[in-house]
C-alpha cells in the first residue's frame, strides 16, 4: 500500500456512498435492544420504494444516547430517531419520505450533545465499524502514513509530550513521558499493549470505542509502536466483550490485508503486528503487572513495581501499556497538532474525557466532554437532571477505585487533580448519578463487595482486609455495629489503602473513605448506642 | 562492586549494589518482620509486613523488593508501621484456623513467633472459622489448609529450587488456596518428587510430615540452605 492507493480507496468509498445515509447503531447497547433487526427491516422496507438508489441504511457505532436506543440518525438532517423497534420502523421510512411520522425525534443541538466535544468519539456513530474503507474515507490511516514518512520517532514522542495527554486508564500518568521511557530502554524486542480490560461496574467507554471505531485504536497503536520501537502489539480485552473482540479481529484482518499491519507498513522499513489476548474475567487483570502476567499465560496476579513495564515488561522486555482511550487520542493529536490539543481542557488535564453516564439521570449513555467542564453541567445539562423531580445526592466516579462526590461539590471542574482532592478519582470514566433515595453506606458496601470478590488473594491487606471492611459495613447496615466498629473500619481502610500491593487494594477503600468524608452522619446514625 | 550508603531509622548502613533494603537491614542486624520472604527464593512482596517508610513519601514500599538507593532514608519502626503490621497479622489470624495449642508447629512456627514479637495479645476481628480441608493423600506429607497463610513459599521453592512446579495457587481473593498439579489430591500428583522442600519452607504448620503430633514438627532447614547456597552462590559446601 502506498499513499496513492490509500487515497484511491478513500475516494472510491466516498463515491460509493448514497446521498442519504440512515445510521443505525450496532454497538452492544442498541444491539441488545434488537437494533440489528431494525436495520434489516428498514433496509427491506427501503428496497421496495423508489428511494432505494438514494438512501442506504448503514450500521454504525455508538451515537451516545443509549437510554433512547435503538437509535437511528439521518445523515442529512442530522436528526435522531429514538426507541426505534420493529413496530415503528415504518414511521422512520415515512419521515424520510417527507410524510408526517409518529416517532420520537431528537435534534443534534439537543442539550445532550450541545456541550460535548468529540475527539475520541469523532468517528463513533458516523462510520461502519466493520469496514476499513469507511474508516479510510474519513481520513483514516493518513496520519500513520505521515508519521512513517515524515516524522522521526522522537518527533512523534515530542508531539504527544507537548500535547499534555495523560493516561486515560485512571491514574493520569503523562503519556509522552511513558513513551519516551520505553523509547529510551535498550532491548532487542519491545512491546506495545492496549489495555482493554475494562472492568469497573457501570463503565463501558472502552467497549463502545472498540465497537464503534476499532481502526482508530489500531492506528494509534501502530504510531505508538513506531515511536517507541516495538515490533509486536497485544490488545488485552476482556472476554465479556464478544462484539468488541469480533470487530477487532475483523479490523486486524482488514488492516493486514491492506499491508497496514505486518512487514514494511506503507512501504517503510517499519514492521508491526498486533494480536488479541482475551481475559478470562478477572478484574485485577486490568492492573498492568497482572495484565502482563496474563498475557504471558500465567495466573493474573500483580507484582511489585519498580521495575516498571517501561523497563521490564512482557517477558522482561520494555513494554508500553496504554488504555484504549489513550490510544484513541493519538491520531487526532498527531493530525491536528499538539498545540490544538493542549488548548482544550484545564492547565494540568488536557483534552477531553469520555464518560459512561449512568444512574439517576434522564439521559444516560456515552458522552465525551472537554476537561474542566463541571459535574453540574454533565449531570444537569447533558444528563437532563434526575427524573421524576428527584434531587441529586452524589455523583460516583472512578468505580470501585473512586468515590462519591456530594451534590454540594457539583460545581467542581472535572480534571484529575480536582477529583482526587474530593476523595474520588477520574478512574476510567464510569459516572453514576445517585438521587436522594440512595443509602450511601449501601453504595460503599456494593463497591466493597466487588473489590472483595475481585481481589486476587496475593497480599494479605487486600485479601483479608476487604473482607473485614465488607463485614463491618454489613454490620453497620444491619444496625449491629458500635462506634468501636466504626473506628476499626476507618483504621482498616487506611491500612488496606497504604499497604496493599497493587492499585486494586490501594484504591479499594476509596468508596468507603469518600462516603465517610462526605456523608459521615449516614454511618453514625446507623450505629448502635453504647449500652 | 560499588557500595551504597543509606540510613535505617537514623543508623548509617552500607549496602552492596543491587541489595534490597531487607537484605541490607538483615546484614546490619536490623529486624524487619517478614512472612513470604525466604532467602534464595524470588521475593513477591505479598505479606506486606516488611513495608517501610522511605524519605517523606507517604507511599509505603516493601523492603523485600525495594533496592537500596544511595542516600535514602528508611524508617522501619515508626508507630504507624507497628500499628499496621499488627493489624495485618490480626487479619491473618482471623482468616483461617490458627489454633496454636493443637498445631504440629506449635513452638516452631514463624507466624506464632512474629505474633509474640509484635505483641499481639488479641485479635480485633471475629474469627471466620472456615472449614478448610486437610489433604493427607501423600504418603510422607500432609497439608492442612486451615493453617495456610498463602505466603506461596512452597510454590516458589517447588518451582525455583526443585524445578517440579507441583504447587500453585488456585481461585481468587478469600477463596484462594494452594493446590498440587491440577487441583488433585497431593498423593495423586504426578509432578511431585516427594522432596519435602515445601514442608521445610512452610512458615506455619500447614505443610507437615506425616506422623508428627502437636508441637513436634521440627523443620531442619540446613539441608535447604545448602541447596539454595549451591544454587545462588554456586558453593557446594555444608
Amino acid at each position: 500500500m502506498d499513499l496513492a492507493e490509500l487515497l484511491e480507496i478513500a475516494e472510491k468509498e466516498r463515491r460509493r456512498k448514497k446521498p442519504i445515509e440512515i445510521h443505525c447503531c450496532v454497538a452492544a447497547s442498541c444491539v441488545s435492544s434488537n437494533s440489528q433487526s431494525v436495520k434489516d427491516k428498514l433496509s427491506e422496507l427501503l428496497s421496495n420504494t423508489d428511494l432505494k438508489d438514494r438512501v442506504e441504511v448503514v450500521g454504525v457505532g455508538c451515537m451516545g444516547l443509549c437510554s433512547k436506543g435503538p437509535l437511528l440518525r439521518n445523515s442529512v438532517t442530522n436528526e435522531f430517531y429514538c426507541h426505534v423497534n420493529l413496530d415503528n420502523v415504518s414511521e422512520v421510512l415515512k419521515d424520510i419520505q417527507g410524510q408526517k411520522a409518529r416517532i420520537e425525534k431528537l435534534k443534534i443541538d439537543d442539550p445532550f450533545y450541545r456541550k460535548q466535544m468529540h475527539i475520541v468519539l469523532e468517528n463513533s456513530g458516523k462510520i461502519d465499524p466493520e469496514s476499513i474503507e469507511s474508516y479510510i474515507a474519513e481520513g483514516g490511516y493518513l496520519t500513520l502514513y505521515q508519521v512513517l514518512h515524515e516524522m522521526t520517532p522522537q518527533e512523534v514522542i515530542d508531539e504527544i509530550t507537548k500535547s499534555g495527554l495523560r493516561g486515560r486508564g485512571g491514574a493520569g500518568y503523562p503519556t509522552g513521558l511513558k513513551w519516551s521511557l520505553v523509547a529510551k530502554s535498550q532491548a532487542e524486542k519491545k512491546f506495545v499493549v492496549c489495555n482493554a480490560d475494562e472492568g469497573d461496574p457501570g463503565a463501558f467507554m472502552d467497549r463502545s470505542v472498540l465497537e464503534s471505531d476499532p481502526h482508530k485504536i489500531l492506528e494509534g497503536m501502530i504510531i505508538a509502536a513506531y515511536a517507541v520501537g516495538a515490533q509486536q502489539g497485544y490488545i488485552y480485552i476482556r472476554g465479556e466483550y464478544p462484539l468488541a473482540i469480533s470487530r477487532l479481529q475483523n479490523a486486524i484482518k482488514q488492516a493486514r490485508k491492506y499491508g497496514l499491519l505486518g512487514t514494511q507498513i506503507f512501504e517503510s522499513n517499519f514492521d508491526f503486528k498486533i494480536d488479541i489476548r482475551i481475559g478470562a474475567g478477572a478484574f485485577v487483570c486490568g492492573e498492568e503487572t497482572a495484565l502482563m502476567q496474563s498475557i504471558e499465560g500465567k495466573r493474573g496476579t500483580p507484582y511489585p513495581r519498580p521495575p516498571y513495564p517501561a523497563e521490564y515488561g512482557l517477558w522482561g522486555y520494555p513494554t508500553l501499556i496504554n488504555n484504549v482511550e489513550t490510544f484513541a487520542n493519538v491520531v487526532p493529536i498527531i493530525r491536528n497538532g499538539s498545540e490544538w490539543f493542549s488548548k482544550i481542557g484545564t492547565e494540568k488535564s488536557k483534552g477531553t474525557k469520555v464518560f459512561a453516564l449512568a444512574g439517576k439521570v434522564k439521559k444516560t449513555g456515552l458522552i465525551e466532554v472537554p476537561m474542566g467542564i463541571t459535574l453540574r453541567e454533565i449531570v444537569e445539562e447533558i444528563g437532563g437532571g434526575v427524573p421524576d423531580g428527584g434531587k441529586i445526592k452524589a455523583v460516583q466516579t472512578g468505580g470501585p477505585s473512586g468515590g462519591c462526590i456530594p451534590a454540594s461539590k457539583l460545581d467542581t471542574p472535572v480534571d484529575y487533580e480536582s477529583l482526587i482532592s474530593l476523595g474520588s478519582m477520574m478512574g476510567s470514566g464510569g459516572m453514576i448519578v445517585m438521587d436522594d433515595k440512595t443509602n450511601m453506606v449501601e453504595v460503599a458496601r456494593f463497591f466493597m463487595e466487588f473489590s472483595k470478590d475481585e481481589s486476587c488473594g496475593k497480599c494479605i491487606p487486600c485479601r483479608a482486609g476487604t473482607y473485614e471492611i465488607h463485614n463491618i459495613l454489613t454490620k453497620i447496615i444491619e444496625r449491629e455495629a458500635t462506634q468501636d466498629d466504626f473506628e476499626k473500619l476507618k483504621l482498616l481502610c487506611q491500612v488496606v489503602k497504604d499497604t496493599s500491593l497493587c492499585g486494586l487494594g490501594q484504591s479499594a477503600p476509596n468508596p468507603v473513605l469518600s462516603t465517610i468524608m462526605n456523608f459521615e452522619e449516614e454511618y453514625t446514625s446507623l450505629l448502635k448506642k453504647d449500652t | 562492586m560499588s557500595v551504597k550508603t543509606f540510613s535505617i531509622d537514623g543508623q548509617i548502613i552500607s549496602a552492596k549494589e543491587g541489595q534490597t533494603i531487607l537484605e541490607a537491614a538483615r546484614d546490619a542486624g536490623i529486624f524487619i518482620p517478614t512472612l513470604c520472604h525466604f532467602t534464595g527464593l524470588t521475593n513477591v512482596g505479598a505479606c506486606r509486613l516488611c513495608v517501610v517508610e522511605i524519605g517523606n513519601s507517604p507511599k509505603l514500599q516493601p523492603a523485600c523488593t525495594t533496592k537500596v538507593i544511595e542516600g535514602m532514608e528508611v524508617k522501619v519502626n515508626t508507630e504507624r508501621l507497628k500499628e499496621y503490621r499488627k493489624l495485618i497479622l490480626e487479619l491473618l489470624f482471623a482468616e483461617r484456623n490458627h489454633q496454636c495449642s493443637v498445631c504440629v508447629a506449635n513452638g516452631n512456627c514463624e507466624l506464632q513467633n512474629l505474633a509474640i514479637k509484635l505483641g499481639i495479645d488479641h485479635v480485633r476481628f471475629e474469627f471466620r472459622y472456615q472449614n478448610y480441608p486437610v489433604d493427607i493423600s501423600h504418603e510422607l506429607f500432609g497439608i492442612d489448609h486451615n493453617r495456610c497463610i498463602l505466603c506461596t513459599r512452597c510454590v516458589r521453592v517447588c518451582d525455583e529450587i526443585e524445578g517440579a512446579h507441583t504447587w500453585d495457587v488456585a481461585f481468587r481473593g478469600a477463596n484462594a488456596i494452594v493446590i498440587t498439579d491440577m487441583n488433585q489430591p497431593w498423593g495423586e500428583s504426578e509432578s511431585c518428587t516427594s522432596c519435602g522442600k515445601c514442608v521445610l519452607v512452610c512458615p506455619t504448620g500447614a505443610l507437615f510430615k506425616r506422623g508428627v503430633s502437636v508441637a513436634e514438627l521440627q523443620k531442619d532447614k540446613s539441608h535447604l540452605e545448602f541447596l539454595i547456597q549451591a544454587k545462588v552462590k554456586k558453593q557446594w559446601i555444608r
